[in-house]
């Protein structure tokens, strides 16, 4: 399986290399010895220790190297799973002495791990009995509530490196049934047994038989009964839905042409007439049904890898040892300690460490009052922090869906309608109309012409014009540019950004964090003592504002004070109570200082208890390659609107294009009525800012695009992340952004060239249902592989030039 | 002639119980893990080894 990574290990190929008994790492740092056997650390060797005092040593035996490196984690991180609320939520059953539960269990990847989670009641007592489900990694747990809790079992599970992710929105998993499958095998069955039955049609009887061509006749009937009313269900489903939201769907060609050749069929055995199409019908629906499942197939795989492969950078500040330090928020074990500053969002679920919390689960709830959180409480993922920086201990590891699902509230959505979808929805609509009349037309020829064949080439002409190659080529071409903009440091939120991007003709930026990144040099001028300058440490700490965090870097010295009071004006600055000390720190306007003359340098004014005592200089870097990115957008309007004081003007002056717009002083007000204006006047606005301060401008604009270095507020009002490192290709992603509408056009085409020359063979009466039902899928597929190949092919030569 | 009606009625029987045994096989899960069943067997069991010792 691909899943055992761990199996592979450097050390073959140096034998003296001493890797680990338990997970077979090499052990670099320090090697731990027990019972002549080397582990890498403590967490590896604890596992150990249990299976060992468990006499659950056979786990090493069936597979080499069985184990994952292990953290230590504390045992208390369960605690939750006993409230009962959660319980219930959890359990698939419970009564005073039975208990019955399913984990997730994403470790799960070779023999040794089924074996150990099989004998589960051998290292707890009060588990009566689990049982792995290998495919979907999952145990099932029995066990006796009188002698063990969730808690523990979940803990002792952690201790030996499984530990369960508990996700409580779907708990209770359904057993999983094949609806689709069973259909599929009926059908199947009922198209083999009636081509045996109908042999004797085609190679013809005797006068004397007769009576067996009508009892075989019969016999089909009845097994197309089933094949009509259990199979093909979903087509008259979907069929009587879009009646009653008097839509018409790509089901309903669909749907007629069955119904037209079952009940043709029937009536001509019933009076005599002639044999009828069963073998037509059962095999279409059989082909139709392999159709739908192999699309159903190509679907899941595409949300699988939208939703765990291809996931955002999000940054937090985990503590390690006595240092804050940003981690990438998919690193978090439980147990972790966190640090979140104000307006940022709690990436996981996690129990709160400081005295109190105001919490905004606007981005969760939609209701936007913060509630209030003490000391011990959970604080769910995607609430955001208002006020001072809080310190908070993870529960749960963060979940790419969980987070994606979030930024794809509808709440953040664009009140814009995809243009894609509409257009899909409009061409479906057209094309079954016009297939509907085409075919009535068809059937009315051919009652003149030829009465006998007319029911099948009616059938045939619904049954091939059928669009859902058009359906199809939409997902595909832009779920696979989704992928591509991923593998690059480009994360969309949705495919429908990718459409509004390639139309894309005007830029704006943020110049803090976006054109500048990092400065060049930060100093103090002014009178504070090493405490007072602890302390504003301490206050700038609390804020993610590029600035602040230069500070912050500037300042050496050790700054662990609580910030009370806290309030952050975006565009001015921040204030806030530190050691007794009111501090405000920011622009000149918001601290009450005189601005000073120097314009070459951006200033950030320090005021203690109303006084002002000095202010920080601060130069900021020009982001690596921003002129080339720039220069390569020289066709469009590009527009650069600051916050700051006009310091910069003459060095932006030479990083953009003469015709640039350069605002200083704009607020994040006035940013926004900027994008309104440029939009009024008919252009399409992307903007790339930092987020957070702009976050109503991300917002206004067509494309709103977050621009994350190392430490990323993840901000759901924008529309992309982009990594800070890959805005000089800026101008090669919003040329992909335009071909992946060439190629969903060109797949468009292919799928109508299709349905056309198919057509016209359908109406002459070349084609059989048939044929038809096998030539649907094939047409499908050549949509899906066109678009797959084309969108490969395009990015990597338009990519060959990224830096 | 009659051979031939016998002949159908018993395969058609004999394909709906396949059929049906099939639908069944699906249902209560058999094919849900198709990879845990192949290595939970060879697994010894050494449990009563343990009570002893």
């Amino acid at each position: 399986m691909s899943n055992s990574v761990v199996e592979e290990s450097p050390a073959s190929k140096i034998t003296e290399k001493i890797t680990c008994y338990h997970c077979g790492q090499d052990c670099e740092d320090e090697i731990l010895q027990k019972n002549g056997k080397n582990f890498c650390c403590y967490g590896c060797q604890t596992v150990y220790d249990i299976l060992n005092e468990n006499n659950l040593c056979e786990y090493y035996t069936y597979d080499t190297k069985p184990g994952l490196k292990h953290e230590l984690v504390d045992n208390d991180a369960f605690a939750y799973l006993d409230e009962k609320g959660i319980k219930d939520k959890l359990l698939l059953f419970q009564s005073a002495t039975f208990a019955k539960v399913e984990f997730y269990v994403p470790a799960i990847h070779c023999i040794s791990c089924l074996w150990l989670l099989e004998n589960l009641q051998r290292l707890c007592t009060g588990v009566l009995r689990s049982q792995v489900n290998f495919a979907r990694k999952r145990v099932t747990i029995e066990f006796d509530p009188s002698q063990i809790s969730l808690s523990t079992i979940a803990a002792r599970m952690t201790s030996v490196g499984y530990a369960p992710l508990i996700n409580l929105e779907n708990s209770k998993s359904q057993k999983e049934t094949h609806p689709l499958i069973a259909k599929l095998s009926v059908a199947g069955f009922a198209f083999g047994n009636i081509m045996l039955l109908s042999f004797p049609e085609y190679l013809g009887l005797d006068a004397s038989e007769q009576y067996l061509q009508q009892l075989f006749s019969y016999l089909n009937i009845a097994l197309s009964v089933p094949v009509l009313i259990y199979s093909s269900s979903d087509y008259f489903k979907n069929t009587w839905t879009s009646i009653q939201q008097k839509q018409i769907n790509i089901d309903v060609p669909i749907a007629i042409g069955l119904a037209a050749l079952f009940f043709r069929s029937t009536y001509d055995i019933l009076f005599h007439i002639g044999p009828g199409y069963f073998d037509s019908f059962s095999g279409l629906v059989f082909f139709l049904l392999i159709g739908r499942w192999f699309q159903d197939k190509t679907y899941e795989s595409l949300a699988f890898d939208r939703d765990y492969k291809s996931y955002f950078p999000l940054a937090i500040h985990k503590q390690i040892g006595v240092e804050w330090k940003p981690v990438v928020v998919y690193d978090l074990e439980c147990g972790d300690v966190i640090k979140v500053r104000n307006i940022e969002v709690v990436p996981t679920d996690a129990t709160l460490l400081s005295e109190q919390a105001y919490i905004d689960y606007s981005f969760v709830t939609g209701e936007s009052k913060p509630v209030k959180a003490n000391v011990g409480d959970l604080v769910y993922a995607g609430g955001r922090l208002l006020g001072e920086p809080v310190i908070l201990e993870v529960q749960k590891k963060t979940s790419q869906s969980h987070l994606t699902s979030l930024w794809n509230n509808a709440v953040f959505q664009k009140p814009k309608e995809s243009r894609y979808k509409k257009m899909i929805d409009k061409a479906a609509r057209g094309f079954t109309w016009f297939v509907l009349f085409f075919s009535i037309a068809t059937a009315v020829y051919w009652y003149y012409a030829d009465s006998a064949n007319m029911w099948l080439i009616l059938t045939s002409v619904l049954i091939v014009a059928c669009p859902c190659a058009l359906a199809l080529a939409a997902p595909f071409t832009y779920g696979n540019m989704l992928r591509v903009f991923g593998k690059h440091g480009f994360y969309l939120k949705n495919a429908d950004v990718i459409e509004r991007m390639a139309g894309i003709n005007a830029l704006v930026f943020d110049k803090t964090g976006t054109i500048t990144q990092g400065a060049a040099t930060v100093h103090f001028e002014g009178d504070l003592t090493q405490h007072e300058l602890s302390c504003i440490k301490s206050l700038a700490a609390s804020s993610v504002h590029p600035m602040s965090e230069l500070i912050v870097k500037h300042l050496t010295m050790p700054a662990h004070w609580t910030v009370k009071n806290l309030i952050e004006r975006p565009g001015k600055g921040i204030e806030g109570e530190v050691a007794c000390l009111p501090l405000k720190i920011g622009s000149a306007n918001f601290v009450g200082a005189n601005a000073l003359p120097d314009q070459t340098s951006s200033h950030v004014f320090v005021s203690v208890s109303g006084e002002v005592k000095g202010h920080f200089t601060i130069t900021t870097a020009l982001r690596n390659g921003i002129k080339q990115a720039l220069v390569n957008m020289n066709a469009l309007p590009v527009a650069m609107l600051s916050g700051d004081n006009e310091s910069d003007k003459l060095r932006m002056k030479q990083v953009f294009p003469a015709s640039a717009k350069l605002l200083f002083h704009q607020s994040p007000q006035d940013k926004m009525n900027f994008i309104q204006d440029w939009k009024a006047e008919g252009k399409q606005v992307m903007m790339l800012g930092d987020g957070l301060n702009d976050a109503g401008a991300l917002k206004q604009s067509d494309v709103g695009i977050s621009i994350s270095d190392n430490a990323g507020v993840f901000t759901p009002a924008c529309d992309g992340i982009l990594q800070g490192s890959q805005l000089t290709n800026l101008a090669l992603y919003l040329r992909l952004a335009k071909a992946s509408t060439t190629i969903l056009k060109a797949a468009f085409a292919i799928s109508f060239f299709y349905n056309i020359i198919s057509l016209s063979f359908a109406v002459t009466g070349y084609l059989t249902p048939l044929v038809a039902a096998i030539l649907m899928p094939i047409s499908s597929i050549s949509v899906v592989g066109f678009s797959s190949i084309a969108v490969g092919v395009v990015s990597r030569s338009i990519l060959k030039k990224s830096v | 002639m009659t051979i031939i009606i016998l002949l159908i009625s018993i395969s058609l029987t004999i394909a709906i119980l396949f059929l049906g045994s099939f639908l069944w096989s699906m249902k209560s899960g058999q094919f849900d893990d198709t990879y845990g069943p192949s290595v939970r067997m060879l697994f010894e069991d050494k449990k009563e080894k343990k009570q002893e010792g």
